[in-house]
Parts: structure tokens; C-alpha cells; sequence
């Protein structure tokens, strides 16, 4: 540096010195924009989701998902498939939690055909509806320590997972697509023993959970990198359309087995709607935890109050829906599943419309990734918890 | 209240002066599925009339199972997401969407033979609930987390310009569902801020969701599963043949 120069700042106020510091480093150290490629192939979008991250050195400008490379058409397809065909498709929408998919579009053919299946079959639906919770989110559990560096926990997840897929197992015949319901009803009843088996099993959900509670929330350096991360204010939330334990993170108190139109065995079972005020990456993770543990604890309520008799109602043997529409939307893991079916009295649906948890939560990613570090984008996508096949349909 | 089945929805009486005017076949639409009168939806009406909307600005509006459908005129429709934002507390955004409801084509032509049409539906242009002037609807579920309940809006579209007002200004969640739906329908939302595709390729050329569409792998090859398929009975057949599913 000059000394002319020297001299010349020397007579300057102290705060136009500041900026004039400010300028160097920027004049020395300009990073310019940089567009980083985050994927389609990237762990932590479990599928193919890309995102344009435009970079200002370590900071986040602005980010563009761009998605719609696991888009298979399942709102065409629909409409070329009878209403028992369709099951098979809606499965693969959200493929960790596939039996909670099919209950709202069974509940929407139900409600049409004016049916309504045997409180057995409610029930189980409820069981399984939870147990498919409850493995999505132990996976859940296990994964966000991966998104933070720590390997462990990801073990953990899927080991305690696996018991929970081997009940879907034992009584659907597949892990990951159940396939199970029928319109009125269920395939088949439970297995024998299964009841006892099942209760086993919740008891590792609970061990699991306070496993991850010890281990993952009370990690300083988990606490230090989700606190504080990835803040969604209710209103801006609920304005994206973002639903399940995401909103209920950013302290909105509703859920739609308590508070929508009554659904399966809902209404009688006591449980408790958990939600945290903090609506950062850590409140996700509590809110999913202490969900885990409420669906475990509903499991057990419906266990105990299991009724006896059919699993199936009398159904005609060839379906064929009347002619209507109907809006059925039910709270799935990733959020409010809903499907709006319209019949013309086929026996295939004339248009579905499937209004999917994970492409509304997703959406909000250009608004809540503006500003944010590299490192924490990982966090807070691992945090806000999708599946590819749920937002591309 | 009056437990007329018919006068569930209470803004349909201004719904005479509708400058598109529901067609015949709705009303018996209405009738199909009305129930009694719900005191929720009846509630959401009038705070819908209340804020302002009201008039010729509903066409109609019914009750769908616990669903409260009501249709709004086209140049009415971002006004109609306000009101429902504001008056209904609706601050959730479910979906937007889109409905053609022309006749599903025969798929593989109209000279194709054999069967290849399944399922079969109906070949003359019917409408769903609170009816539709022609073939082309924009659709959207808006819900309230504070009160619990959620309202269907749907809107006519001309056929020839498929037109409506964006919803981005009412609801920021509204953007990728525009952008959906023009790709899937070809539908144009003023004042959308980018309306590009969003699943499909860029160079992507027609609408998928139209019914005019052909769905390709049925048109190449007729479903595998069809030989499969028993012939269809008839109606009074089926009746007398409803074995039961008995587990």
C-alpha cells in the first residue's frame, strides 16, 4: 500500500474506513457466483433429485430443485387401470410407507361404492398404517445422523427397521409393497401369532427410540448442526402447503387423524399430537421421534382392543364405482396424502388427482435453502424428509 | 335449518345469474349426491358471502361427502383463493389441478378392434360435482390448520384459451402446481412468474393429462392383462351374479 494512500484514509471517518476494508477484501477475495450440481444422484435426495445451487463462496443465493427424473405419470396411468389395478401403482408413490398410500384411495373407492369395511379390518389398516410410520421414520432417525457425519446411527435405523418390515412381512407377503388392501377390506387376516409378535417388536421401537434420543439429540455436534438450521415459520410453512411432521415442527398443532374427516380407528384411540416450537432441522427431529413413539404406543392401544370377525365386506365381484367424486386425504408419514378421485361409473377411475406429501414440502426448498451454507443444505433436506417417488408421481 | 336435500349448499340460490349457466345434467348431478345439509359447510358459506363472494361470482356449490366443493367464475377465481384465505383462515394450500372432462378416446383408434377401451367410461361429456360449463377446470383444495376444515374451488376454463389467474400471489406452494398443470393440461396462469416444465423435458411437446392424449404404450400394444379380463356382464346380470368376497 502507498503511503499517499495511507495518508488519505488516515483522514477519514472511522466507519467509511470499515467499508473501505470491506471493499479490498471483497476486490481480493471476489468468489463470483458459482453454480454447484447437488445431485440427481446425491444421498441425501434418496432418489434422483437435483438441485441448481447458485454459490456466493460457502452461502446459498438461490437454489432451483429440478425434478421429475422418477415422474412415471401415475395421474395418466390411472385412467387406464381398473380401481383393484390401481392399488399396485399408488404403492410406489411413497415406497417406504406403500400401506399408507393405499388407504385413502381404498377409503375414496369405500366411500363411492358406499361400502364400508369390517371393523377388523380397520383396525389392522390402523395397525399397519402405523407400523409403516414407524419403520419410515426409524429409517428416518438412523439417516439424519448420516446427513451430520456419523455413521452409526444410519446402522441402528436399519437394523430396528427391519423388525418392523418383517411384521409388514409376515402378514402382507412383501416388505416395501404390500399390495393388501382391498376395496371393502382386507387380503387376508393376520397370521397366527402375530399378535404376540407384534408386541415384541414395539417393545424394540421404544428401546430404539431412546437409543436415538440419547445418541443423535444428544449429540453436541448433532445439536450444534440442526439448532438454529433451516428455519420454517408456520405461516410460511402452511402457505407451501408443507404438511405432517414438518408443519407440526413449526409449532402448528394439527393433524389430520385427529382433526380431518374421521378416518379407520382414529377416533378411538387416545393419543397425543406432538409438535415444537424451535421449526428448525432439530425440531424436525424430535417431532419424528416422538411421533415414533406415539404410533408404537397406538399400535399396542389397537392390539388390546382388537375385534374379532371378517376381514372383508360383500363386494361385488367385479367392481364398478357409481358415478361421483370424492376428496379423501389421510396423515401419512411425509404428511397429508390425499387423493381426489372422480368417477363416471367405469371400472376405472375417470381422473385421480394424487396430492402427495413430499412434492408440496419439497417446493418450499428455493425460499428456505436462499442464504443458507453448503454443509447445511444437507441437513436440512435430510431434515425436511422426502421420497423422490412421492414427489414425481 | 330446512332439511331440504337440495338446498345443502346455500349460495346456490344466486347462482341463476351465472353468465355461463350450469348446464341441465348438473343438476341431476346435485341430487346424486346430496346428503343433509352440513353445518360446517354451511358456516363456510356464509363467511364465503360475508368476505365478498357471493353473487354472480358462484356458479354453484354443493356438498361432496365431508368435501365442500364450490365453482367460481373464471375472472373471479384469484379473488375467490383470497377470500378463502382470509375469511375461512384457509392458510394451507393442498393442491391445484386440473380436470378435462372430455370422453376418454377409444384407445387405439376408433377402428381398433376388440376391446382395448378398458376401463370402459362413458363416451358422452358428463361433469362432476357443482357441474362445469365445458371441458376444461382448474381445481384447487385449500384447508384452515387453525379451524379444521378445507373447501374445494373450482373454476371454468374456455377450451379454445385456457386462461385463469395465477394463485402465486395468495399462496407462494401455488407456484409448482401451476407449473404442473400448464405442462399437464396446457393451461396459462396470469401472473404465474415462471410458467416452465417441471417433470417433463423442456422440448416436451403436448399436454399428457388431456384426455386427447393418447396414453402410447396402449396405442403400440393392447393391455397384457386383457386376455385376463372376463367379458363385462350386464347390468341385471351383474346383480344376480354379486358372489361375495367373503375372507
Amino acid at each position: 500500500m502507498s503511503t499517499e494512500r495511507m495518508v488519505a484514509t488516515d483522514q477519514l471517518a472511522p466507519e467509511a474506513l470499515h467499508h473501505l476494508a470491506d471493499a479490498q477484501i471483497n476486490v481480493e477475495l471476489d468468489t463470483g457466483d458459482m453454480i454447484l450440481n447437488l445431485g440427481p444422484q446425491h444421498p441425501a435426495t434418496h432418489g434422483t433429485l437435483r438441485l441448481v445451487v447458485r454459490l456466493d463462496g460457502e452461502r446459498v443465493v438461490s437454489a432451483d430443485p429440478v425434478i421429475g427424473y422418477m415422474h412415471r405419470g401415475y395421474e395418466k396411468l390411472t385412467e387406464f387401470r381398473t380401481y383393484p389395478q390401481v392399488t399396485t401403482l399408488i404403492n410406489r408413490i411413497d415406497w417406504l410407507s406403500s400401506f399408507a398410500n393405499e388407504v385413502p384411495f381404498m377409503d375414496a373407492a369405500e366411500k363411492l361404492m358406499d361400502i364400508e369395511a369390517p371393523p377388523r379390518a380397520k383396525y389392522i389398516r390402523t395397525i399397519l398404517t402405523e407400523l409403516s410410520r414407524i419403520a419410515t421414520f426409524l429409517l428416518f432417525l438412523g439417516e439424519m445422523g448420516l446427513q451430520v457425519g456419523a455413521l452409526t446411527p444410519a446402522f441402528y435405523g436399519f437394523r430396528d427397521r427391519e423388525h418392523v418390515l418383517n411384521l409388514i412381512e409376515a402378514v402382507t407377503g412383501g416388505r416395501f409393497h404390500p399390495n393388501f388392501n382391498r376395496i371393502g377390506g382386507l387380503k387376508d387376516d393376520l397370521p397366527w401369532g402375530w399378535v404376540a409378535e407384534c408386541r415384541s417388536v414395539m417393545d424394540i421401537v421404544f428401546e430404539a427410540c431412546d437409543t436415538f434420543e440419547k445418541l443423535v439429540a444428544g449429540n453436541e455436534i448433532f445439536e450444534a448442526r440442526t439448532r438454529g438450521i433451516g428455519i420454517i415459520p408456520a405461516d410460511v410453512g402452511s402457505s407451501y402447503g408443507m404438511s405432517g411432521a414438518n408443519l407440526r415442527a413449526s409449532g402448528v398443532d394439527w393433524d389430520l387423524r385427529r382433526d380431518g374427516p374421521p378416518y379407520l380407528v382414529y377416533p378411538e384411540l387416545d393419543f397425543e399430537v406432538h409438535t415444537h416450537p424451535d421449526a428448525d432441522s432439530f425440531a424436525r427431529y424430535i417431532v419424528r421421534l416422538e411421533e415414533t413413539r406415539e404410533s408404537a404406543r397406538m399400535v399396542l392401544q389397537c392390539l388390546d382392543a382388537l375385534p374379532s370377525g371378517p376381514v372383508m365386506a360383500k363386494v361385488p365381484r367385479i367392481i364398478k364405482v357409481p358415478e361421483g367424486e370424492v376428496w379423501v386425504e389421510t396423515e401419512n408419514p411425509l404428511g397429508q396424502m390425499g387423493y381426489y378421485v372422480i368417477s363416471k361409473g367405469a371400472t376405472g377411475p375417470f381422473r385421480v388427482k394424487i396430492r402427495s406429501a413430499s412434492f408440496s414440502n419439497v417446493s418450499i426448498l428455493p425460499w428456505l435453502l436462499r442464504g443458507v451454507f453448503v454443509p447445511d443444505v444437507i441437513t436440512i433436506l435430510g431434515s425436511l424428509y422426502f421420497i423422490l417417488g412421492d414427489i414425481d408421481r | 335449518m330446512a332439511p331440504d336435500p337440495q338446498d345443502d349448499a346455500t349460495v346456490t340460490d344466486e347462482s341463476t345469474a351465472v353468465d355461463d349457466g350450469a348446464p341441465a345434467e348438473a343438476t341431476e348431478d346435485a341430487v346424486d349426491s346430496a346428503s343433509a345439509p352440513n353445518p360446517v359447510h354451511e358456516e363456510m358459506a356464509a363467511l364465503l358471502q360475508a368476505g365478498g363472494l357471493g353473487g354472480d361470482s358462484v356458479a354453484r356449490s354443493e356438498s361432496v361427502f365431508d368435501d365442500y366443493v364450490v365453482r367460481v367464475a373464471n375472472r373471479a377465481w384469484r379473488h375467490a383463493g383470497e377470500i378463502a384465505r382470509d375469511a375461512l383462515e384457509c392458510d394451507y394450500l393442498s393442491f391445484i389441478a386440473g380436470i378435462d372432462w372430455a370422453p376418454a378416446p377409444k384407445e387405439g383408434g376408433e377402428e381398433a378392434s376388440g376391446d382395448t377401451s378398458q376401463p370402459a367410461q362413458p363416451t358422452e361429456m358428463t361433469f362432476g360435482a357443482a357441474g362445469s360449463a365445458g371441458r376444461f377446470q382448474v381445481f384447487a383444495h385449500v384447508q384452515s390448520t387453525r379451524r379444521h376444515w378445507g373447501l374445494t374451488l373450482k373454476t371454468d376454463l374456455d377450451e379454445s384459451a385456457p386462461t385463469v389467474e395465477s394463485w402465486v400471489p395468495l399462496y407462494p406452494g401455488a407456484d409448482w402446481h401451476e407449473r404442473e398443470c400448464w405442462e399437464m393440461f396446457g393451461f396459462v396462469f396470469e401472473g404465474h412468474p415462471s410458467l416452465r416444465h417441471l417433470y417433463l423435458p423442456a422440448d416436451f411437446e403436448g399436454h399428457p393429462l388431456r384426455k386427447d392424449f393418447p396414453l402410447l404404450a396402449r396405442v403400440v400394444k393392447p393391455w397384457p392383462g386383457l386376455v385376463d379380463v372376463e367379458a363385462m356382464p350386464g347390468e341385471p346380470e351383474a346383480a344376480a351374479d354379486t358372489e361375495t368376497a367373503q375372507a
